[in-house]
């Protein structure tokens, strides 16, 4: 188990190194820089006006030069200056992570916590009209887009209540600060939550139909047992699974949600980033972002061993 | 004597009610407005931008030299009102504007607003200075001024190459504020600091913006605001349902689009909104310097498929206005009147007839229904840009050019301009002031930075520079009429309309005017107020 870990740690080191050299020169390829951005806002190009701000942004230098003065920097917990706001990359990006966080801890509770009981509940029902409704509701989740159903939900506020809740950084009480995460997270959550229901549901049928579900019925384990602690306990690795996925999916459905809602994010935060070209703001959000995922997915390998005994991580 | 009573106690209820009246509509002191941003602008320094993402949230924190009415809708020579001068005054010769400077003005951080001030921030704009602005968008507005000049601490004098009675209207401009000495063009950009009715407070990039009431400004009383809060929110569905849910008491300014405007009005019934242009053209740049439309026919052929209407139609339900250059009449002080745009090829009202001579251009110049001219339609990938370019390339195809729409995006559309790798682009032009040295000078002159299809013609120069000097408005129009027609007719840069957005805010907000012929110049809101 040891050496396993290690070498996972390892290879975590080596998929975060490829990830910047991705992230550094992708972002290059991509044409246009912030000075281009910043001049087509003025509705001019001044070519010596342009090479100066080229010079003081340090974008005129060799590429491989830039790359070791981010990756440096990063490792030596410098983050660099913002292009835009020309405020320390750390400073614009910390107070947004908590934000994002809440709002995608969030949406993974609100998708497990609905998806796995209706998937339990639609498996052991099934046939019935009960499953076939339950069915209907995820195949909805699934085919609804987020931003169609954050707009939806805005619209149905203002019409039917005349309120909206959009984002309030002041929340004076729980309750309020949990209304402001628990609508778009339950936007953004529910396609991960139709996602889940259908994962556990089709898993939960597969292990229903197992030989020792049939004996621990024979033994005389109550229904509830039965389904909670035998199927569902062995049902649920796939589940894990794609719930660590959707973590990483999460990212795409909350830059919608939180335009929608105009939660001040670093999902949203990262796409108007890339729009200006704001180099050190993207580079490192996205390996934090990297970081994050990388960690969720060997998080949910080490889950592996702690919910199914079978697997054992030696050499 | 009962009727003696009787009258008395009229009068004194007449007199009662005529007082309650008054103070009904007299501003009330405090309260936030609360407005959305449309978008986050790149810093706070009006000098560096050329959008009215940073005059909007900013003009607040500044005050001008001089400044145009802010509660007449059209900015015009007439409503040109002393703000940082008390007074200015022309030279004989037209060729030295002094300003008399306001004493006891002070700058947010306490210290004292003098004449070095005033220089100061010209000689930023100008490139003389030590300090650079990071981007100098309207250099170009200052290029008749040789010096500017103090005389004592409040006194000023712009010393010009030759008469230009324009740059007043420049001076006016939101465009134009006057900056600290004291503080440097990078902190300006972080944590402007002015002398006007609010203080910055923040500027959270994509969250908000902040201002606060600035309890020393100069003028006694104002502002009537505590402050002014603006929520950046990109998503414009986002904004108008919060807008309509009571979340802000205003709209971003000429925000709204036509068809959105009825939305609103639909669902806060209450609510205030106007229609004006903001004379922001939309038009062609042609790249002319190469094949097919270095040929002049081909070019003439264009702007007469054009259907005008039909685009003001589509996209603004009527609500737009076709002219030429400047902003036509009657919000545009400028602008030619119909009869005489009508004798413009291309804008006469009989449009199969203006396709047909099309039609003949094109086949003198090879092409026809058998062999179809093959181009592509850049444009920026802004709804903006796109949907016109869109109603253009239909256009085309009525004279046998079929048209590829070629979106790109923003941070490629200047590099792509400028290396003039484009053959037709459908472009916007705003203009800060309605005024024609702005708009000549910076999109039409040889050598302009903004002229982006490089049209040069020197004859027309020398008629930029003569209409410049006229110091009489009546006899200068008919130079400009005279001046916009020709470019036209030279197919410089064919202008398609001229935009109209609408602006909302409830019925408690008072002392709003929006600008009716600039997007740029009416933000100041130090005499808004709220009615509650």
């Amino acid at each position: 188990m040891f050496a396993y870990l290690v070498r996972r740690l390892f290879l975590m080191l080596v998929t975060l190194f490829g990830i910047s050299v991705v992230i550094f020169f992708l972002l290059r390829i991509v044409p246009g820089n912030i000075v281009d951005i910043l001049f087509a806002a003025a509705g001019y190009v001044d070519p010596a006006d342009k090479a100066n701000l080229e010079k003081e942004l340090g974008i005129d230098r060799p590429l491989i030069v830039q790359y070791w003065h981010w990756i440096g920097g990063f490792l030596r917990g410098d983050f660099g200056y913002s292009y835009v706001s020309e405020k320390p990359a750390l400073q614009e990006i910390l107070p947004r992570i908590p934000i994002t966080a809440k709002l995608a801890g969030l949406a993974l509770l609100f998708s497990a916590s609905i998806g796995i009981p209706l998937g339990v509940i639609s498996a052991v029902k099934q046939g019935t009209k009960l499953d076939y409704a339950l069915r209907v509701v995820s195949l909805s989740g699934l085919s609804l887009p987020s931003f169609w159903l954050g707009l939806l939900i805005l619209t149905a506020s203002v019409a039917m209540f005349g309120q909206m809740p959009i984002f309030n950084p002041n929340p004076k009480t729980w309750l309020e600060a949990f209304a402001t995460y628990a609508v778009p997270a339950a936007a953004v959550g529910f396609r991960s939550a139709a996602l889940t229901m259908r994962i556990t549901r089709s898993s939960m049928l597969e292990v229903l139909r197992q030989d020792y579900i049939r004996t621990a019925r024979a033994k005389g384990a109550s229904e509830a047992a039965v389904n909670y602690h035998h199927a569902l306990k062995n049902a649920i690795l796939p589940v894990i699974t794609v719930i660590g996925i959707e973590a990483a999916f999460l990212i795409g459905g909350l830059i919608v949600t939180e335009t929608v809602f105009n939660i001040p994010g670093v999902a949203r935060f990262l796409v108007e980033a890339i729009r200006w070209r704001d180099y050190p703001i993207v580079q490192n959000l996205v390996m934090f972002i990297a970081v994050v995922v990388v960690f969720a997915n060997f998080t949910v390998d080490m889950l592996y061993a702690v919910f199914d005994p079978r697997i054992r991580y030696t050499d | 004597m009962r009727s003696v009573w009787a009258l008395a106690a009229m009068a004194t209820l007449s007199v009662l009610t005529a007082s309650t009246a008054t103070l009904a509509g007299e501003p009330k002191q405090g309260g936030i407005l609360r407005m959305y941003h449309r978008d986050s602008p790149a810093n706070a320094s009006i000098l560096e931008g050329a959008t009215y993402s940073i005059n909007v949230p900013f003009m607040g924190v500044f005050n001008n030299l001089l400044i145009y009415d802010q509660h007449i809708a059209q900015n015009s020579p007439d409503t040109l009102r002393p703000d940082l001068a008390e007074s200015w005054s022309w030279s004989s010769d037209n060729k030295k504007l002094t300003f008399k400077l306001r004493q006891g003005v002070k700058w947010h951080d306490g210290k004292p607003f003098t004449s070095a001030d005033v220089k100061c921030s010209f000689d930023l704009l100008m490139g003389k200075s030590q300090q650079k602005l990071r981007q100098n968008p309207r250099k170009a507005w200052y290029s008749e001024v040789n010096e500017v000049t103090t005389n004592g601490e409040f006194e000023v004098t712009f010393d010009l190459k030759r008469p230009q009675p324009s740059l007043l209207a420049m001076l006016a401009s939101g465009y134009t504020p006057v900056y600290p000495c004291h503080v440097s063009p990078a902190d300006m950009r972080t944590h402007p600091i002015g002398t006007g009715p609010f203080k910055f407070v923040e500027f959270k990039a994509n969250e908000s913006i902040k201002l606060t009431r600035n309890p020393d400004y100069w003028k006694k009383g104002l502002p009537y605001l505590d402050g002014i809060e603006y929520t950046i929110i990109t998503n414009r569905s986002t904004a108008i349902l919060a807008f309509v849910a009571g979340k802000f008491d205003m709209t971003f300014p000429t925000h709204i689009t036509i068809p959105l405007l009825k939305d609103i009005k639909s669902q806060a019934p209450n609510a205030t909104c106007v229609v004006e242009p903001t004379n922001v053209s939309t038009n062609i740049i042609v790249n002319s310097s190469s094949a097919p439309f270095d040929n002049i026919d081909i070019r003439r052929a264009m702007a007469l498929a054009l259907d005008r209407k039909a685009f003001v139609d589509i996209l603004f339900e009527g609500q737009g206005d076709i002219g030429g250059t400047m902003l036509p009449p009657p919000q545009g002080i400028w602008g030619m009147p119909k009869d005489r745009l009508e004798t413009i090829p291309g804008y006469g009202r009989d449009i199969n007839a203006n396709r047909e001579e099309a039609k003949k251009l094109m086949q003198k110049a090879g092409y026809g229904p058998d062999k179809h001219l093959a181009v592509k339609v850049s444009t920026r990938n802004i709804a903006e840009y796109r949907d016109p370019a869109v109603i253009l390339i239909d256009q085309l195809k009525s004279i046998y050019i079929d048209g590829e729409l070629d979106v790109v995006e923003t941070a490629n559309w200047f590099p792509k301009v400028a290396r003039k790798d484009y053959m037709l682009g459908l472009n916007l032009t705003g203009n800060s002031v309605d005024d024609p040295d702005q708009s000549f000078y910076e999109n039409y002159s040889c050598g302009s930075e903004r002229n982006y299809t490089n049209y040069c013609n020197k004859e027309i120069e020398k008629l930029f520079d003569v209409q410049s000097q006229e110091t009489d408005i009546k006899k200068r129009r008919p130079l400009v009429w005279d001046i916009d027609k020709k470019l036209q007719e030279d197919v410089a840069r064919p202008i398609i309309f001229h935009a109209r957005a609408g602006t909302c805010w409830h019925p408690y907000v008072k002392g709003v005017t929006i600008m009716s012929n600039s997007s740029y110049n009416g933000f100041r809101y130090e005499d808004v107020w709220l009615d509650k």
